[in-house]
């Protein structure tokens, strides 16, 4: 979501109850104009956070509950390892320290890899080589918007080289060139598809990220998606559905 | 192709696409503006001309000699002065067009299209010029689809005006383009004073060939390509060709609808707004209009845009646009229920569809009735099974062999509690949009709350769906959703300090009779603590809604003891020992108990509270969020406080969720002597025993016999 369409996403994205009360939506479109410029918590302070290495995921994957709040608290928990020495190898039990920062990257690198979503059509590729914005993305229309399959993840595609040759087939290179919502796992499960408004919104909302929401005008071309939570995946979506 | 032959001079109107080039070359001639001839489609006409001049805009990457193709069809749009180009020039008159297109060319070509101009212009009044020109442009146009790449062409050659014969192709692809080859044979068999001009029409008529499939020619579809890049002049339009040619193909198929004419896909919005439209207007329309005085009368829908409002503050809450028609539907449902008070509770989630819950009272008497009913079908069901039963043991008892009686007695059921008291103080009611009718949700069971602890599911949004599950749920969605509003209820529903207060204490508070203890009401005399203090303390929320105990109520019953019993309170019992045989009471935290009580989640307080905003605390509000429901909030502000919920409906919990586990496998029927089975004898056995029977039998005789015969003896003697 672009900085400027702040006001009009949260308002369209409201349905699932979270949102920013004024005076924060004052004072975080202030500081987007200067995020901008440059970087500075709290709407007004940004930080610039270091992007997610993969031993963050690995680190952050061990604590649970919730976050803080406070960007230098430090979670402790105690970890068996493995330790050499010489020629015993015997188990240790070391207490590993990770900082809340640390563990907010990599959990919005997570969010982004697993539930960052854009309808079919508003990117395309070309064979020179960028993926560029496509200006003539209309929107999708009613059926399609109700559709998973309408729906890409927005990263490199993990999938699409497992697919058939006879589903390869029926893709459009230039605009499916990344995984669909169709095939998350658990299938038909990690998705909740909406209609409000009568039918003049649509929103998903992640069951696997539940706080993530993202919303659609169909036939136009708003788009976005915002995350407002806690931060913890729902890891017992096999059993609710 | 080349046999109607063109007839430049007459203006012939006859079918062939020829007479357009020929019409071309007579306006050209005579300088007519074109709007006489409308009966011909000019924008055809003006997008082929068209057509060459934006294939040598793409084409100006490429070879310099292309370069010198612009001047010439700019002369001849020159030449065509009259003639409007509605859909290329969006509103620039020629000139300027012209213009442009010399500026964007290239310096390269600035100053030898000047030059080029004059003498075209000159070669205007000429015959022939023009399509020896156009020659080569309609192979271009013929080769828009996606040969950019272009020819090589003699320069000299186009400057002298001289009727030249056809040029040969370097391009192998040409050789295939029928209009070539119809020109070639033309070239050589006669000698046609308009050579290229054929060819002209030949690649015209190519193009206006329609596809098999569908009314669509290529022709057109170029025309309207076109069209749509002119007027929208998207930047780089090179790479983004392949978007627009698809863009363009499916508009072709999806006309924008008559406005006459429905939409099919904008069906149900259409429906929803008219529902949504019924809410907007007054109520009795048809029995007067309604005076402006019965309007202030009291009605039971509470201020909800005003609790929007403080919602806000906090960053909670539906857009206001929803709360408004939330508004709307709650007072379409108090007037249609015969309601005394009335509160919006919030929204659940679901997966398909989302519930708005109304938290309502019944006035007094007007619930029973509805109840009652309820009940009847209940019983009626349960009679009749029962009925059932009983003939089934009668016929049992009169078969012969008894059916060994099962030990096994299903537990008590735990009865539900009355209505307004408890878990069912309040009705609810769901809807899905507002708009849509309410639907009333039937009281909750301890067993269904019981079980709803056990479980967790989403919520589809169809109250008769079922909840599968393990434990099985007793009972469909409604129940589900039903039993997790009075968890939510009981556990999150908050008020400041004071505002309510017990009634008057009968006596003391030993006896079971305590009716101050779950009841309570408004105090009057509340002044509303300062949301500094709300914020800092937790001991200055209290809960208002009684907790329920593990069994599924707000109030023990014991469920062994075969009388009723009237209702005992859970706090404070000493009289425990009231035929309970192995039931230990249950006790929860009395009304009113402050939230610092409350129990914590791992390390993290099951409340957080926050100012609204801290940059202004004289007039922000208190808001508690909790943590143990996400998506349950509270605002206080001096007198008014609120509690919201919008959410999915589950609790928090920082493990995992772990299903019930499968109960213990049974014991089977003890075996005894009395049910086992003995061994059939078998063949030679029975064969044995036979055997000695007739041995015993043979011997007996013989015994009998000797006695006979001694007695015999005996007797003769």
């Amino acid at each position: 979501m672009d900085a400027e369409s702040l006001l009009l996403s949260l308002e369209l994205a409201s349905g699932s109850g979270q949102g920013l009360s004024p005076d924060r939506r004052a004072s975080l479109l202030t500081s987007l104009l200067l995020v901008k410029r440059d970087y500075r918590l709290n709407c007004t302070d940004w930080s610039l956070l270091p992007p997610a290495t993969e031993e963050m995921v690995v680190q952050t994957a061990m604590v649970k509950g919730r976050f803080m709040g406070d960007p230098s608290h430090e979670y402790e928990h105690t970890e068996l390892q493995k330790v050499n020495e010489g020629d015993k190898v015997f188990e240790e039990e070391v207490v590993v320290q990770v900082k809340e920062e640390t563990r907010l990257v990599s959990i919005i690198d997570q969010i982004d890899k697993a539930v960052a979503i854009i309808p079919r059509g508003a990117l395309f590729k070309t064979p020179f080589g960028p993926t560029n914005v496509n200006r003539t993305f209309e929107g999708l229309s009613l059926s399609e918007a109700k559709k998973l399959s309408s729906y890409f993840h927005f990263r490199e595609a993990v999938d699409l080289k497992n697919k058939t040759l006879l589903e390869k087939a029926d893709l459009d290179p230039s605009l499916d060139f990344m995984d669909s919502l169709e095939h998350d796992i658990p299938k038909a499960g990690s998705w909740s598809i909406q209609m409000e408004r009568g039918n003049a919104l649509v929103v998903l909302r992640s069951l696997l990220w539940p706080g993530l929401t993202f919303y659609h005008a169909p036939r136009t071309k708003n788009y976005g998606y915002i995350y407002v939570g806690t931060g913890e995946k729902n890891l017992d979506l096999p059993f609710m559905l | 192709m080349g046999d109607s032959p063109p007839n430049p001079e007459a203006p012939s109107q006859q079918q062939s696409s020829s007479r357009r080039s020929s019409q071309v070359s007579e306006r050209q001639r005579s300088r007519e503006p074109s709007q006489s001839q409308a009966a011909f489609p000019d924008e055809g006409q003006q997008v082929l001309l068209g057509a060459q001049q934006i294939n040598l805009r793409w084409s100006q990457g490429g070879n310099l000699p292309e370069d010198e193709n612009l001047p010439m069809f700019q002369a001849e749009e020159g030449g065509m002065g009259g003639m409007e180009y509605q859909p290329m020039s969006a509103g620039f008159p020629v000139e300027f067009q012209t213009q442009t297109y010399l500026d964007e060319s290239g310096t390269q070509a600035g100053e030898q299209t000047t030059s080029l101009m004059q003498q075209l212009q000159r070669l205007q009044q000429g015959q022939g010029g023009f399509f020896q020109q156009l020659e080569s442009p309609t192979y271009p146009g013929a080769n828009v689809l996606g040969q950019f790449s272009m020819y090589q062409r003699d320069d000299p050659q186009f400057m002298q005006n001289i009727e030249h014969g056809p040029y040969l192709r370097d391009d192998p692809a040409l050789h295939f383009s029928p209009s070539e080859l119809g020109f070639m044979n033309f070239g050589t068999e006669m000698p046609e004073p308009e050579p290229r001009e054929l060819a002209v029409q030949n690649a015209k008529a190519y193009l206006l060939q329609t596809s098999i499939n569908c009314d669509l020619s290529l022709y057109e579809h170029l025309v309207n390509l076109l069209t749509k890049i002119l007027n929208q002049r998207p930047e780089d339009p090179l790479s983004i060709l392949e978007t627009l040619n698809r863009t363009t193909q499916w508009e072709w198929f999806h006309p924008k609808m008559d406005t006459l004419r429905d939409d099919p896909e904008m069906q149900p919005t259409y429906e929803i707004a008219e529902k949504q439209k019924a809410l907007f207007s007054r109520s009795g329309g048809g029995e007067g209009e309604q005076e402006m005085e019965e309007e202030v009368v009291e009605t039971a829908v509470p201020n909800i845009m005003e609790t929007a409002f403080y919602f806000e503050q906090a960053g909670v809450g539906l857009s206001s646009v929803e709360s408004f028609r939330i508004f709307l539907a709650l007072k379409q449902l108090v007037e249609q229920q015969p309601i005394h008070t009335c509160r919006f509770w919030g929204k659940i989630l679901g997966l398909k569809r989302s519930y708005l819950v109304a938290e309502v009272e019944f006035r007094e008497g007007e619930e029973e009735a509805e109840e009652e009913e309820v009940e009847e079908l209940m019983e009626g069901g349960e009679v009749v099974e029962a009925h059932g039963e009983e003939e089934g043991e009668e016929d049992e008892e009169k078969a012969v062999d008894v059916v060994p009686k099962p030990t096994w007695k299903p537990p008590p059921v735990i009865p539900k509690e009355e209505s307004r008291t408890g878990a069912n103080k309040y009705l609810y009611f769901v809807c899905n949009e507002p708009g849509r009718p309410w639907t009333r949700l039937p009281h909750v069971t301890p067993a269904q709350i019981v079980h709803a602890r056990k479980i967790k599911k989403f919520f589809t949004g169809y109250l008769d769906a079922p909840v599968i599950s393990y434990p099985p749920f007793p009972g469909n969605e409604a129940n589900y959703l039903r039993a997790q509003i009075a968890r939510i209820s009981a556990a999150t529903h908050i008020s400041p300090l004071g505002f309510y207060q017990f009634g008057e204490e009968e006596g003391d508070e030993e006896e079971e009779g305590g009716a101050g203890r779950d009841s309570f009401e408004e105090n009057p005399d509340f002044e509303g603590i300062p949301v500094l203090e709300m914020v800092d303390s937790m001991a200055n929320w209290v809960h208002h809604m009684q907790h329920i105990l593990p069994q599924g109520r707000c109030t023990w019953v014991n469920p062994l003891q075969k009388s009723e019993e009237e209702e005992e309170l859970g706090e404070e019992e000493e009289k425990a020992d009231e035929g309970m045989e192995e039931v230990e009471q249950e006790v929860g935290p009395p009304l009113l108990t402050p939230l610092s009580e409350d129990a914590e989640i791992m390390h993290l307080s099951p409340w957080t509270t926050r100012l609204s905003c801290s940059l202004c605390p004289q007039y922000s509000v208190a808001v508690v969020r909790s943590n143990l429901w996400p998506g349950a909030y509270t605002y206080a502000s001096g007198k008014k406080f609120e509690n919201l919920y919008i959410g999915w409906g589950h609790k928090y919990s920082p493990d995992n969720f772990n299903p019930a586990l499968p109960a213990p496998i049974q014991q089977e029927y003890p075996s005894g002597p009395e049910i086992t089975e003995m061994s059939d004898p078998t063949v030679e056995e029975e064969q044995a025993l036979k055997a000695a029977q007739e041995q015993a039998l043979a011997a007996a005789e013989e015994e009998e016999e000797d006695e006979e015969e001694d007695e015999d003896e005996d007797l003769e003697d």
